[in-house]
């Protein structure tokens, strides 16, 4: 075989070619190597933080040591983040259905950019609303729960019977309305891809509208309800304006959705304390960032298992 | 030998009234919202109970279709009127925080927008006056960077993706990898940045393009995932017929796909230039605020009007309500820009896409 027929054989590759797959490839490379940069990056400033004594760190942390720290703005930002996916999937399910199986059909795509809407509002602003607005149309209401059902650890309100509106019930509700339009969005897509002869044979066998919903839809769409929650979740694990404009945090723990004592969470303690941080007290920021990059991550990590796992049994095949 | 079975006449069934059940009057459910409406109107206006008692005392009447439907029409219809009343209050119930938000904003915010609120800075500026021109112009030159960094990364990624990967071990990961950075948390992105430029500037650095580089973290994984999306919808004979006619891979890709695929990828860009341009705690981190105009991304700090927002409310110093006010004038025009861009994306891919997919 002559040099010229090996060549033939294989396709030209020209320098363009070259050039543009090799652009493409980097940009690729570049965005695994971002992500590698921020667990490192993190890391190299975090560890200073984690590995101090409690002496060195002094008064910021109140004389304790990192994990003595870290761990009630952990529970702060976990049971914050449950409290508002509790309140938010029913009514995200709720609205989805309404826009896909209930509203006229006309309506529908109207609808569902109207609650888009929801999503183009910068957090600030719902961090303005829950601060000037929400918390104190809220307060009467807590009052109530408080003298009704203080019994309840959940709503027992101040020592004096009194209650805070800037409470951790408050930072839920808006960080719920936050999740609200992607859980939603996601919801109403799945629905919407229910096949169409499964919802038909209900109703011809004389299902009412809520048991073909039943029957067919939620078992159709159970994975995709599961994963979208999870979204949620990870969105409000992370949100940091709407619960730092809205909490008064005091760093503690406790089950008390009303009082005025609040644990606070990672990103808004970080929000909230970083513009003034310097020394030793930054590397411990930056450290609790690491572990809040950490536990997102494991929530995003196991809405797709989830997925994954469910994909075969959802009906969909 | 045949039998027939004869039915005694009485033993008929009486399909009359089994097929169709005893049934509420269709008009009913009208007849109790408008009713339940009523009601809550006048008690909100007329009495002294307020906006949201009357609101929850009109909902409650509205239970009463479910009960009628329970006792003239059987359990089965009763919970089918249950559920439907339920979902559509859900959606109500949706609703009020979007009426609540964008009225309240605009009814405290336009007040506050003149001339001089968007041509001058914070600079000296004490108690009343003074406006957002810092803010406009930190916010826009941060935007305009991160854009600039995030596009090509992302579309080239996207291309790479489409094009390139083909479902190679590579591409899953980056798949993948696109799918962890939609999660991170804005403000570990701050950090990031932060953790990056204090190696380069010393501690306490304050930047506007670190501001741009966690924008760019942010931005990244939504134009990839939007401008795939548009690349994947480009029909493959449109590929094979430049192939077929001898046109390399890359003047294909140039010339062929993404002309196809350019208006959806210009409403992803600009979606995603929505998305950002609201984030408060990444630049709360690293851009910081300041009082006075700059227009150097690479010196000193940068105010932004989601970070001014922030402090002209949550800090306001004293007498707060000249401070508090701008916080909802510069959160009105925020919105103002998100809205606008959402607009200008919708209208690019009502006109600009391709014909006979409209």
């Amino acid at each position: 075989m002559t040099e010229r027929e090996k060549s033939a054989a294989r396709p030209v590759r020209r320098l363009g070619d070259r050039i543009f797959e090799g652009l493409s490839t980097s940009a690729g490379i570049l965005i695994l190597l971002t992500l590698l940069g921020v667990a490192i990056f993190l890391t190299i400033e975090g560890v200073p933080g984690i590995t101090a004594s409690p002496e060195e760190l002094g008064s910021k942390t109140g004389g304790k040591g990192f994990f003595a720290y870290v761990w009630p703005l952990v529970f702060g930002t976990i049971w914050a983040a449950l409290i508002a996916l509790v309140i938010a999937v029913p009514v995200s399910i709720g609205v989805a259905l309404y826009i896909s199986h209930y509203a006229p059909p006309r309506l529908s795509s109207t609808l569902g950019y109207i609650v888009d809407l929801l999503a183009a509002v910068p957090s600030v602003v719902y961090g303005l609303w829950g601060l000037l607005f929400l918390s104190r149309e809220l307060r009467p209401a807590y009052q109530w729960l408080a003298e009704n059902l203080g019994f309840i650890p959940l709503f027992a309100g101040n020592d004096n019977g009194g209650v805070s509106s800037n409470s951790i019930l408050t930072a839920s509700l808006v960080l719920a309305v936050m999740i609200l339009p992607i859980m939603t969005a996601i919801c109403r897509e799945i629905f919407l891809q229910t096949p169409r002869l499964h919802e038909e044979a209900a109703l011809a066998l004389g299902a009412t509208r809520f048991e073909m919903v039943r029957m067919a839809v939620f078992p159709y769409a159970r994975s995709g309800i599961v994963s979208a929650s999870m979204l949620g979740l990870g969105r409000a694990l992370g949100e940091t304006m709407a619960v730092a404009m809205v909490l008064s945090a005091s760093g503690v723990v406790t089950f008390n959705l009303i009082g005025s004592t609040n644990p606070s969470t990672i990103a808004a303690n970080i929000a909230l304390q970083f513009p003034e941080a310097f020394g030793l007290y930054t590397n411990v920021l930056i450290a609790t960032g690491l572990v809040l990059f950490v536990i997102t991550f494991a929530a995003n990590f196991a809405a797709r298992a989830i997925v994954e796992r469910r994909k075969d049994f959802s009906g969909a095949n | 030998m045949t039998t027939t079975l004869q039915r005694p006449p009485s033993e008929r069934p009486d399909f009359a009234t089994e097929l169709r059940d005893s049934r509420l009057p269709l008009w009913l459910p009208r007849a109790i919202l408008l009713g339940a409406v009523a009601v809550g109107l006048a008690l909100a206006f007329l009495s002294p109970l307020n906006i949201p008692q009357a609101v929850i005392i009109a909902w409650l009447l509205m239970w009463a279709l479910p009960i009628a439907s329970r006792i003239v029409e059987g359990s089965r219809k009763a919970t089918d009127r249950t559920v439907t009343l339920l979902v559509t209050s859900a959606f109500g119930l949706a609703l009020i925080p979007l009426g609540s938000i964008l009225g309240l904003v605009i009814s405290k915010g336009a007040p506050q927008l003149s001339a001089d609120f968007f041509t001058f800075s914070m600079r000296n500026v004490v108690g009343e006056g003074g406006g957002i021109y810092h803010a406009l112009i930190g916010t826009l030159l941060i935007t305009a960077a991160a854009t600039i960094i995030s596009v090509p990364i992302g579309l080239f990624t996207a291309i790479y993706l489409v094009e390139y990967g083909a479902g190679n071990r590579l591409s899953r990961w980056i798949t993948f990898l696109v799918d962890v950075m939609t999660g991170i948390p804005s403000i570990v992105a701050g950090l990031f940045a932060y953790a990056l430029f204090v190696i380069f500037f010393g501690e306490g650095v304050r930047l506007g393009i670190g501001g741009a580089v966690a924008l760019s973290v942010l931005m990244v994984p939504i134009v990839v995932r939007a401008c795939e999306e548009m690349l994947k919808l480009v029909p493959n004979e449109l590929r094979e017929a430049a192939y077929a006619l001898g046109v390399p891979k890359w003047r294909t890709v140039v010339k062929i796909v993404l002309p196809t695929a350019i208006s959806g990828i210009v409403t992803g860009v600009t979606l995603s230039i929505a998305r950002v341009i609201g984030e408060t705690a990444p630049l709360l981190i690293i851009a910081g605020l300041t009082d006075s105009v700059n227009f150097n991304l690479f010196g000193e700090r940068m105010a932004t009007l989601p970070v001014f927002t922030y402090y002209s409310v949550k800090f306001p110093g004293v007498p707060p309500e000249a401070s508090i006010d701008r916080g909802w004038g510069a959160a009105l025009v925020l919105i103002m820009i998100v809205m606008l861009l959402n607009l200008v994306a919708r209208a690019v891919s009502y006109f600009f896409s391709p014909k006979g997919e409209r």
